[in-house]
């Protein structure tokens, strides 16, 4: 199978649109909640919860890239991980092409796992180390029991080549590839099945620079093929905008802005937005020393316990535009800015957007 | 001597003066005996830092980068004669004018510490999980100087409430899981500022860190720094640190020096065809959007088997342009002669190379 053919048959089975206003979402999260008891002592009572997502709204559109930020311990791979399924939700919703999935069991989801697929951030441990490449971008035929035409040999290397790898590969062990390489050997086995979204948590964090644009350039250019969606989770503000459609900004397992790219990192409305663009240290020898600081926001403090949130906005402990309000209501995440069309809104969660 | 010392003794080192330099470093090797043969870690590196100023030492994951910095502090244990069971070192580190390389190792043990000071990159596996962050404070400080537990204490409280945390009369007695990863990196800043070291080396101080609490850290070192007038190294892959903090930059390649000088003109006029792709391979927030990023082909070489010649040449594009040279010889780093203390170990000639910056790279960066 050629990557033209491979392209073909994925667009006849996805409805594949650009970053659009107005087609209907892939997936549609609202409420989603994941809250884990925290158990002490030996009869492990539960002693609290940590709210590791407390409520995220948001909507991914076929084809498009969206960006998920956030400090880390935020939510964003427990979100990552309930958008794939591959953890149940405490609460909200995950409807997937009008189906509900939030509450399907490991029967029901089968099929769907083809559709939805994940990245890894570390290459190293989510490879098993003595399973061949062969083996390992081919388990999603095994599993699903499907015979890809040609056999599943070839299409395993034509998986490898589609990632840049050579089909000779088949036969190695993952301990003989770099970092990057075996980032790419993730990359396709989660596209083995075509899946219509891929949720990558952090796929280039691990890699050395050089090697982290190839990789970026490698999700470019299967997407472009293929016109599958991402979620790409990140904490680099840099490489989230780069590849990026629109991009959600998270805080404490809730999202506190989501707009399309330029607009977030344009117009970024929400404080805590604002205070992470400004900290990004930025390659331009110009700004060196006090200049760069004198342009920054600089936060007090760390980001507090999931454990124990603070009441209203939880943004407010480190907010220095937080008003009384502020502690006792918390903002809901609203269009600002007047209507748009679905899939270009600005949204903000804060009581006193910019 | 090998030319390239002899370069290095005849140019003005980049921002230092013709005198020794506070931190003198010349033809630093640093190789390691294995079963899969020699890596050389470090292969002929030097250069030189004045009190109160940075140097940015960049490249990619094993490029030497640490070796080099755990040389400087002789936290290397030594090969034997047979050159087994640890580092292979050669070449001068002066510090201040002591030479290091041919010190004892408890002459080493005095310097630690109180003349030189590291901040490692995971401030949880540097301090002890059992003994409370004050109390590892106060050791450090007592180590060298002769106080009561109760002085070593109060200087303890000191530094945790200069490095910025908060009520450090009571946080001294927490233990370091308490802290948070901030927390941490802050408290282990005070441990290493403690003796006011006049050399202090960050390796990936930040790369643990999220990018807020990583801008109070820098704000943090650059103060601290000023106050206490300190020769500072720090090691990144993060050019947008470097680029606020250092004075000068290093770029490495399999062990060696590839570009170095100021920073101001590593940045706008790099010469050598890694640093261009270092800078490509790296989308900016404060440039539009590009295309696409322009990354490196290929992966960093191996230590033990460097490419001949360049060690670059299997990832460059320019080296049809210089024949043999670029597989068959070693180029040496030298001067360019525009900015008189920027040297580029390249075999491109200088003209070309200024000009396939203007033209090909500088737009796409
Ligand atoms: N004790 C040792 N024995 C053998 N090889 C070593 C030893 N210490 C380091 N090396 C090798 O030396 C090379 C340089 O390592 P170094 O830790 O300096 O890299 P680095 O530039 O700091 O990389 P990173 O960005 O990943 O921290 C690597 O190939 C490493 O494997
Ligand atoms: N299985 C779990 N049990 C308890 N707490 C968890 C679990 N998984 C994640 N958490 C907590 O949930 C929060 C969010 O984690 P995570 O989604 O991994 O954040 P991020 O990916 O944004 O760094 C963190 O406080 C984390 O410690
Ligand atoms: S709601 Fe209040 S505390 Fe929260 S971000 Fe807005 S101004 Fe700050
Ligand atoms: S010496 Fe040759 S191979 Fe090395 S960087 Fe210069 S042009 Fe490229
Ligand atoms: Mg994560
Ligand atoms: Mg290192």
């Amino acid at each position: 199978m050629s990557i033209e053919d491979y392209r073909s048959e994925a667009i006849s089975t996805t409805s594949v649109g650009t970053a659009a206003s107005g087609t209907e979402p892939l997936m549609s999260v609202s409420g989603l909640q994941m809250h884990f008891p925290v158990r002490r002592g030996v009869l492990h009572r539960t002693v609290g919860t940590v709210k590791a997502v407390d409520g995220v709204d948001l909507t991914v559109h076929p084809g498009e890239t969206l960006g998920l930020v956030g400090e880390s311990g935020c939510g964003k791979s427990t979100t990552g991980r309930m958008l794939t399924r591959l953890g149940e939700p405490t609460g909200g919703s995950i409807v997937f092409e009008g189906r509900d999935i939030t509450h399907m069991s490991q029967g029901q989801l089968r099929p769907l796992r083809r559709d939805i697929q994940m990245v890894f951030q570390d290459p190293q441990s989510s490879l098993n180390p003595r399973h061949t490449i062969g083996t390992i971008v081919g388990a999603p035929f095994a599993i699903q029991g499907v015979e890809p035409p040609g056999g599943r040999k070839k299409a395993v290397q034509d998986l490898l080549s589609l990632v840049g790898l050579s089909p000779e590969h088949y036969n190695r062990y993952p301990h003989e590839f770099s970092g990057g390489q075996r980032q790419r050997i993730g990359i396709a086995r989660a596209l083995a099945l075509k899946p219509k979204l891929l949720v990558a948590d952090e796929p280039v964090s691990a890699l050395d620079v050089s090697i982290q644009a190839q990789v970026v350039n490698l999700f470019e250019d299967i997407q472009a093929e293929l016109g599958l969606a991402y979620v790409f989770i990140a904490h680099d503000l840099s490489v989230v905008r780069h590849i990026s459609d629109r991009v959600a900004v998270m805080y404490l397992g809730k999202i506190m802005e989501i707009a399309p790219r330029d607009d977030l990192y344009g117009t970024p409305r929400h404080p805590y937005t604002q205070a992470l663009l400004s900290a990004v240290p930025l390659p331009d020898p110009d700004r060196k020393g006090e200049e760069a600081s004198r342009e920054r926001i600089l936060l007090q403090g760390d980001v507090p316990s999931p454990l124990n949130p603070p009441s209203g906005c939880r943004f407010r402990t480190r907010c220095w535009k937080a008003q009384d309000i502020c502690a006792a209501q918390e903002p809901p995440l609203m269009q600002i800015g007047g209507v748009r069309p679905t899939g270009v809104e600005h949204k903000v969660a804060c009581h006193f957007p910019d | 001597m090998s030319r390239e010392t002899e370069v290095h003794t005849l140019s003005v080192p980049p921002g230092g003066t013709s005198d020794r330099a506070f931190l003198d470093v010349r033809d630093l090797r640093v190789h390691f005996g294995t079963e899969d043969g020699l890596v050389k870690s470090v292969d002929g590196l030097s250069f030189q830092l004045e009190r109160g100023r940075t140097l940015g030492i960049v490249g990619e994951s094993g490029s030497g980068k640490s070796v080099t910095s755990m040389s400087l502090l002789g936290l290397h244990p030594r090969a034997d004669r047979k050159g087994k069971g640890g580092a292979i070192l050669s070449g001068e580190i002066w510090l201040d004018g002591q030479e290091l390389v041919s010190a004892t190792p408890e002459q080493l043990r005095a310097l630690r510490g109180q003349k030189m000071a590291m901040i490692f990159q995971d401030p949880l596996s540097a301090m002890h999980p059992y003994y409370s962050v004050g109390a590892q404070i106060a050791e450090a400080y007592r180590v060298h100087n002769e106080v009561s537990k109760a002085q070593a204490r109060k200087r303890a409280i000191e530094l945790l409430d200069r490095v910025g945390i908060p009520q450090p009369d009571s946080r001294v007695d927490d233990y370091p899981h308490q802290f948070s990863g901030g927390m941490r990196q802050r408290a282990m800043i005070a441990m290493a500022l403690v003796c006011n070291p006049e050399l202090l080396i960050a390796d990936e101080p930040t790369t643990a860190l999220d990018v807020t609490v990583q801008a109070q850290i820098l704000d943090l070192m650059r103060d601290l720094q000023k106050e206490f007038n300190s020769a500072l190294i720090i090691i990144t892959h993060d050019l947008g640190v470097v680029a606020e903090l250092a004075d000068d930059i290093m770029v490495m390649y399999g062990g060696k020096a590839v570009e170095y000088g100021p920073a101001k003109s590593v940045f706008t006029e790099p010469e050598h065809p890694y640093a261009w792709g270092l800078l490509g391979s790296m989308p900016r927030l404060d440039r539009p959007v590009q295309d696409r990023l322009l990354p490196i082909p290929g992966n960093p070489p191996s230590l033990i088997n460097l490419p001949s010649g360049c060690a670059f040449n299997p990832r460059c594009a320019y080296k049809e342009a210089c024949g043999t040279a670029c597989t068959t010889v070693v180029p040496e780093l030298e001067p360019t002669d525009g900015a008189a203390k920027h040297l580029v170990r390249c075999h491109l000639p200088v003209e070309t190379r200024r000009t396939t910056f203007t033209e090909e790279i500088r737009n796409h960066l």
